[in-house]
Parts: C-alpha cells; structure tokens; sequence
C-alpha cells in the first residue's frame, strides 16, 4: 500500500495577498482556491479542460485552474473572480455583464469574467473578431454568447474613456 | 469530481536537473510540462506516477531566436501562446504559427508548450475514457489490456497522433534535440515519430526534450497548416494537412512536403502528394492532383469523433484548402 505524500507549506499570492496554506502536492489550483482558500467562486465545471469555467488570471492571463498545480502557481500573481470588484464598486466587466443580462444560470460566469478582464484590461478596444476568440475557451449553455460579447464590448468602450478622459 | 491521484511533486530546475530527477525515480517519474494534456490524463487514471517531475521553473528552456545563418531554436517549454504571436515565426514560418493557434482554447495554449505538444500522447476513442468506462469495456491493448478495440487483429495500438505541430515541424524538415544521461542528441524529427501509438517516440525513457530546430526556410518558401475538427475550438483534429514548398523567382515548385496528421500515430508524409506539386507552377490541376495523392496516403481508423468515410473524404479537401493557401499570392 502506499503511503499518501505529506502535505506541504503553499505560499501563494492570491488577489494582492500573500496567503499560506498546507495541501497535499497533488492538488489543482481549483481544489486550492476552493477547499484551502474558501474562494468558492471559481467554479468547478468539466475539471478536464473542456469548459474554461474555472479560469482564472495567472500574470493576467487567462489559465485553467482545474489543470494547473498550485505547487507550480507559488511565484505567481493570481487573480480570481472575489478580486475583481474594488471594495462595493464593481470591475466594469461585472458591471456591464449585469447591465446587458450576459449571465443566465451565471456558472459559467467567474470563468468569463475572468477571460473578459484580462482583455478588456489591454490597451484599445477590441474588434468583435477579437473577442469572440479570447472567449472562445469559455463555455456557455445558457446565454447564447451575444450578451456576452455585448457586455465585454460595451465594458472595453467604458473602460477605453475612463483612461482617455484620466 | 475527477480528483488526480497522490503523487510527490519534484520541480526540475534546468534540463539537466529534470534528466537527473527522472533517472532517479525510474519509471515512477514523469515528466510534466503545460500539464494540460497529461493532468487530464492522470485524471482519467491513464498514467498513475508516484513522482511528477514539473519541467515549468526550469528556466532554461523557455526561449525563442531566430538567427539569418541557424535559422529558429524553440525552447521546449516555449508555450504555444507565444509561439503563435512571436513576429518571426508568424513572418518565416506562417504554417507553424497556424497551427500554435489552431490548438485547443486560448487558456491551454498559454499552459500548453511546444516540447509537450509534440510529446502529445497519441489518442483514440478507446483510451481517452474514464477508468470505469475502460474497466467496464475490458480495457485495450494501450492500457491495461490485450487487443486494440479499434482494429481487434492489429499486432500494434494505432491511436492516432493528434499534435498540430507535429506534422508542420516535419514539413519544414526541423530537428529535435534530447537531452538524457548519456549526454544530447539531436535527430530529424521525422525520425523521432514512430508508427506505433504505444510507442509513439524515439526517445529513451531517461530523455526529455529540450528544444526544436527550424532551418532557414529557402526563399520563396510558402507554407499553410489547415485542419478539420467538430467545434472551431477546443477539440482534437481529426484530419490535418501541412505543407511546406518552395518555388523557384517564375512560381515554379521546386520541392515540397505534404504532411498528413490524425490518421496515424505519427504524422504521416505524402510523397505523391510532393511529387504532383514539384515542377508545376501550382496551377489548379497540379492542386487537385496532389489532393488526390494526400487522399489516397490517408487511411482512417474508427478512433476519432467522425466517420471513417467523412474523414476520407475531408482529406482531399484540407489538402486542396492548404495547398490553396500555399499558391495563393502574398
């Protein structure tokens, strides 16, 4: 019979916290975030890369949690949906998917936020075309995608005119 | 909840720390680079390691130069994200930068690398199943069982490689380089595929792969990576075609590699396909000509999503579309 490893001292930057947990080392990112973390809001879906509900950002950009080691997340910045609003105001992707009904169910949600924010966040205001592609990797089977193409075009618009008016 | 199983984690701090970490261990090691192909895998309980060895903080393979007189040196843990974007690759060799971005979604492709896309574990409609859906069949000849349930007389497991740049890498004639206990090699990649969907790579056991490399592309090179697949995104191809030809200053060809994927465990060349390009000046008969050739190499197997006829069928038609893409002027 074997034995399972020990459990091991995780040092994880979590949305500007640096938080420590002990997990074993075969834990996903997901697992971490949810079960050690209490930061349910990255959603479990397929667990097998086939969904892209539990994205989150990794260095700003888009990864699945569900296929990532936390062991190998230690050195880097991670950002999670509960890291998204500022205090009571929301991230203007949360705003505008709220304002334009881009969630039904809503467990597809913190995926596409997550996917949303790191392209709205770049410089310019995307083409349909372009992100139409950066969401390609989340799933929806609810929506139908137009809101929420409307939602991430409406937030980058938003977001382009606070920068040129700052 | 598909959990992975109990396994210590050793993190391979350059190449060579990962060879000695894997001669360690043995065959209770494996090594892991991007994870997304593998972790998914383990999941399924298709590879249960007692070590993995993490490739991601050895820093010495993540890299990417072009040089006018070596031509392209990838890093193995160079991720595909990058590899799609990078202006050199996109400008010398459009066909490998297509198939970067032909790969999966955007979040696997910034997980996902080079070095383990080519090391992509073959795949087949038997294997790529839960355990209790393989228990329940009684397993196949890839794991833990005794004939291939695709082709029940087959000697050898014909699941089916499914790496997009695989085929590309062979059609502009790179070589892989491996590093293992008894020092680095370096091979023609078309020798580092095999045929056998167990045994899918010339590489030894204590070997890794630590980089690829591109020839200077000729002048007048033209290239194109086309593929058939259920959804746009995430899924597997089922029928690939790469190619890669040169032509001489009057549009003449004067050599070309047709390369087939998805229809065997190794990326598999055409050389009629080749042969009905060379001396033309790609006119639509010569295309036709060629597409025919690549249909007639394409043999599928019941192992992937789509009919046996409609992927035969598809065949000529991805290489009619890449082979257009080539002729098409810039």
């Amino acid at each position: 019979m074997t034995v399972a490893p020990e459990k091991i001292l995780l040092r994880l930057h979590v949305n500007g916290s640096a938080v420590q947990c002990a997990a074993h080392p075969n834990k996903t990112l997901l697992e971490v975030l949810r079960e050690d973390l209490n930061l349910t809001g990255t959603k479990h879906g397929c667990e097998m890369g086939h969904c892209g509900a539990c994205t989150v950002l990794v260095d700003d950009e888009p990864v699945l949690s569900c296929l990532a080691l936390a062991i190998e997340a230690q050195e880097h910045e991670i950002r999670t949906v509960e890291g998204l609003a500022d205090g009571p105001k929301l991230h203007p992707v949360q705003q505008a998917f709220a304002e334009c009904g881009a969630a039904q169910c809503g467990y597809c949600t913190p995926g596409f936020l997550m996917t949303a924010a790191a392209l709205v966040e770049r410089p310019g205001v995307p083409t349909n075309a372009v992100i139409r592609d950066a969401i390609s990797g989340n799933l929806c089977r609810c929506t139908g995608y137009e809101k929420i193409i409307e939602a991430i075009a409406l937030a980058a618009r938003r977001m382009e005119e606070a920068a040129t008016h700052a | 909840m598909h959990r992975l199983p109990p396994f210590r984690y050793e993190a391979a701090t350059s190449a060579a720390s990962a060879v000695q970490l894997l001669a360690a261990h043995g065959p209770d090691a494996l090594v892991v680079s991007g994870g997304t192909d593998l972790y998914a895998n383990i999941k399924q309980r298709l590879f249960t390691p007692k070590v993995v060895v993490g490739l991601r903080p050895a820093r010495d393979m993540h890299y990417l130069r072009f040089d006018q007189s070596r031509g392209l040196e990838i890093g193995a843990l160079t991720t595909l994200a990058r590899l799609a974007a990078e202006p050199v690759v996109c400008e010398r060799y459009p066909a490998l930068a297509e198939a970067a971005a032909s790969i999966s979604t955007p979040q696997l492709r910034t997980m996902g690398t080079i070095g383990g896309n080519v090391c992509l574990d073959t795949r087949c409609n038997y294997y790529n199943q839960n355990l209790d859906w393989r228990q329940a069949l009684g397993y196949c000849m890839k794991k833990d069982g005794d004939i291939c349930r695709v082709a029940p007389g087959s000697p050898k497991c014909v699941a089916v490689n499914s790496s997009d740049t695989a085929p590309v890498l062979q059609a502009y004639g790179a070589r892989i380089r491996l590093l293992g206990r008894s020092g680095e090699r370096e091979i023609d990649i078309a020798d580092f595929f095999m045929d056998d969907g167990m045994r899918a790579w010339a590489k030894q056991a204590d070997e890794i792969v630590t980089a690829i490399h591109l020839p200077v592309p000729a002048p007048n090179t033209v290239s194109a990576y086309r593929k058939l697949r259920l959804r746009n995104s995430f899924d597997f191809p089922i029928v690939g075609i790469a190619a890669v030809m040169q032509t001489d200053g009057g549009g003449r060809c004067t050599g070309a590699r047709v390369v087939l994927n998805a229809v065997a465990s190794k990326p598999l060349e055409s050389p009629g396909a080749a042969r009905a390009l060379v001396g033309t000046k790609l006119e639509p008969d010569a295309l036709d000509a060629a597409a025919d050739a690549a249909y007639a190499t394409g043999k599928p197997l019941d192992n992937t999503s789509g009919s046996i006829p409609y992927r035969k069928r598809m065949l000529r038609v991805f290489a009619r579309r890449t082979l257009e893409a080539c002729a098409a002027p810039r």
